[in-house]
């Protein structure tokens, strides 16, 4: 079963290099939102650029990686059309292998995007003023987010018709929930109505969470870090509680 | 004979579709079993039960002496399934396919790597191996599937239309690829449309329609049954259609039909009917466009079999 999954996942990898636009997603395309949001808006919406980079590179990371996680029902819905599934299901293996398989081959995709965005962001002008082990935590954390989102996108990718629907219904999902949150600009700024959506996203948290893990700015939304953190933490259980099952008894349904 | 494939009341059912109504299929080790049927006839279903991708509503099916159901991992370890649609994944190249099967296989990678070149030699693919497979056509696709069922050397292949959509020498590849299989025993169930086809490589062919077994024989009990080949001629000219009808008549086993209006086609009873029609054509000196012998296609076996037209059928 760990082997099996293991070898799904090479085959996940493998395929997002061969795939330039998979592979887009996670290397330019952050890049190239960095660049827009750091020079083009960040003059406008901090007064400097040097200011916004900090503020803005956790929240662009977020983003990517919220993208980036639902790219796994798009993926399996294809397998399934194309008849990839036939021939995983014709072998002797777990059931469950191919999905778990999808999963692990994302957190690899997660942590190029995440390690892309980094090093773009040093290299403008990004600084690590906080403790290596924050680093590390605001990366486990961004990623146990992903994954337990990317059961969202599971149970989309079988219940959807085609791969189309997929990222359609997806995109409706990821953007009120990554732009009504405090990506991009500070929470106080945002009209009181939207305020109280942007309170209880869970993606302001995972932000929050972020910039003051790599930054050292806390408190942005009134929640200390460790509040934010745990948040977080309960965000992940519950979107896993309720979305795991559903996605694993769609899956079991659908193969 | 221990049986490799054995199954009794097979019954699928989709939403309004009766996919499968109780269909038994029954094949003997190392033998082939021809599953013959039009379009919608459950040839799939059918397919897909017994290589466990589907479970029946009811019956049971044994393949290798394992039930499909209850022991679908024990099954799989023993069969083979290439799919009517090729299932190799595009983004892959033709060796990273094998080798990755090869793998869940529980090969290690170098064992997995050999027998990847091994069967890429075998399906003509070697030079192909090392690129992507969405740059294959049809027939290099089918190939490769074909392949990729067999990387667990299985006792028993399904093989579900594995000529549909290619050319005639791409059907010939095919065909001798499954002689090959056969010939070192494995167990083979085909599906296909073509009367032809199975006559070609089936031991036994079983006709099945809506979900039934309407006919089940030697490829050369139902040819006898079908009143054997059918005889088509095209008349190179229009006035001597009368003459080659009668000329037809008396070695027919039937009334001559015409399927176009220069075209006369008759079931016969042997090869000799041939040279028959040959010699009274060139005594009377009748020229023809087109003179040939060939096996009955689906529409004409089901028309014996039935006494309908499948689009009769399909509309009934
Ligand atoms: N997953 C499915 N959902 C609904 N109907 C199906 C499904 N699979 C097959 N059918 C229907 O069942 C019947 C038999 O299909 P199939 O086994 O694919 O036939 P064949 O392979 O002989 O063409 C057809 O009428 C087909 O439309
Ligand atoms: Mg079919």
């Amino acid at each position: 079963m760990i082997r099996d999954s293991l070898i799904l996942a090479k085959r996940t990898v493998t395929k997002m290099f061969r795939n330039p636009e998979q592979f887009v997603d996670v290397t330019v395309q952050p890049i190239i939102m960095t660049v827009i949001f750091v020079f083009i808006f960040g003059g406008a919406i901090a007064g400097s650029t040097g200011k916004y980079v900090e503020f803005a590179l956790p929240g662009i990371i977020v983003q990517t990686i919220m993208f980036t996680s639902l790219t796994i029902g798009v993926n399996l819905n294809t397998d399934i059309q194309k008849g990839v599934f036939d021939r995983f299901r014709s072998l002797p293996i777990a059931r469950s292998a191919p999905l778990f398989g999808a999963v692990l081959g994302d957190i690899v995709r997660h942590s190029i995007a995440i390690t892309v965005t980094l090093v773009f962001g040093a290299i403008i002008g990004f600084e690590f003023v906080t403790p290596w082990w924050h680093v590390a935590l605001a990366i486990v954390l961004i990623i146990g987010f992903a994954v337990s989102l990317c059961w969202v996108s599971v149970l989309i990718g079988m219940l959807a018709r085609s791969s189309g629907a997929v990222q359609g219904i997806s995109f409706l999902i990821v953007f009120p929930l990554t732009f009504g949150s405090s990506t991009f600009v500070p929470a106080s700024t945002l009209p009181t109505w939207l305020q109280g959506w942007v309170s209880i996203n869970p993606v302001t948290h995972v932000i929050e969470s972020m910039r003051g893990l790599l930054t050292g700015n806390t408190g942005v939304v009134g929640d200390t870090l460790t509040g934010q953190v745990l948040w977080v933490i309960a965000s992940c259980v519950a979107l896993v509680a309720i979305f795991f099952p559903l996605a694993t008894w769609a899956y079991r349904r659908k193969i | 004979m221990t049986k490799a494939i054995e199954a009794h009341g097979l019954t699928k059912r989709f939403g309004k579709t009766q996919a499968l109504a109780g269909i038994d299929l029954e094949v003997d080790e190392g033998r082939v079993l021809g599953v013959l049927g039009p379009n919608g006839a459950g040839k799939t279903t059918a397919v897909r039960i017994l290589a466990t991708l589907l479970k029946p509503d009811s019956g049971t099916a044994l393949v290798s002496g394992r039930d499909v159901v209850h022991q679908a991992k024990e099954v799989r370890r023993t069969i083979g399934l290439t799919g009517q649609y090729a299932s190799v994944d595009e983004d892959l190249t033709g060796v990273q396919n094998l080798v990755m099967i090869g793998q869940l296989l529980d090969l290690s990678t170098k064992q997995a790597k050999v027998r990847a070149d091994e069967l890429l030699a075998e399906f003509d693919l070697t030079d192909a191996g090392r690129r992507l497979t969405k740059t294959y056509s049809g027939g290099m696709r089918r190939r490769l599937d074909l392949a990729a069922s067999l990387i667990g050397r299985p006792d028993v292949v399904f093989l579900d239309e594995p000529t549909t959509g290619l050319d005639p020498a791409k059907r010939d590849d095919v065909w001798g690829m499954i002689r090959m299989l056969v010939k070192q025993g494995t167990t083979v169930l085909l599906t296909t449309q073509y009367l032809e086809e199975a006559d070609a490589l089936a031991n036994e062919i079983t006709v099945i329609d809506h979900g039934k077994v309407i006919a089940h024989d030697t490829p050369q009990g139902l040819k006898r049954q079908l009143g054997g080949q059918t005889l088509d001629v095209r008349a190179a000219s229009p006035a001597d259609l009368p003459h080659i009808r009668e000329l037809l008549v008396s070695v027919g086993t039937r009334e001559p039909e015409q399927p176009s209006p220069d075209q006369l086609s008759v079931p016969v009873r042997d090869d000799g009917a041939l040279t028959t029609v040959v010699a009274a054509l060139a005594q009377e000196k009748i020229s023809v466009a087109e003179l040939s012998l060939r096996l009955p296609s689906l529409d004409e076996v089901f028309y014996s079999l039935t006494g309908k037209t499948v689009s009769e059928e399909g509309a009934a």
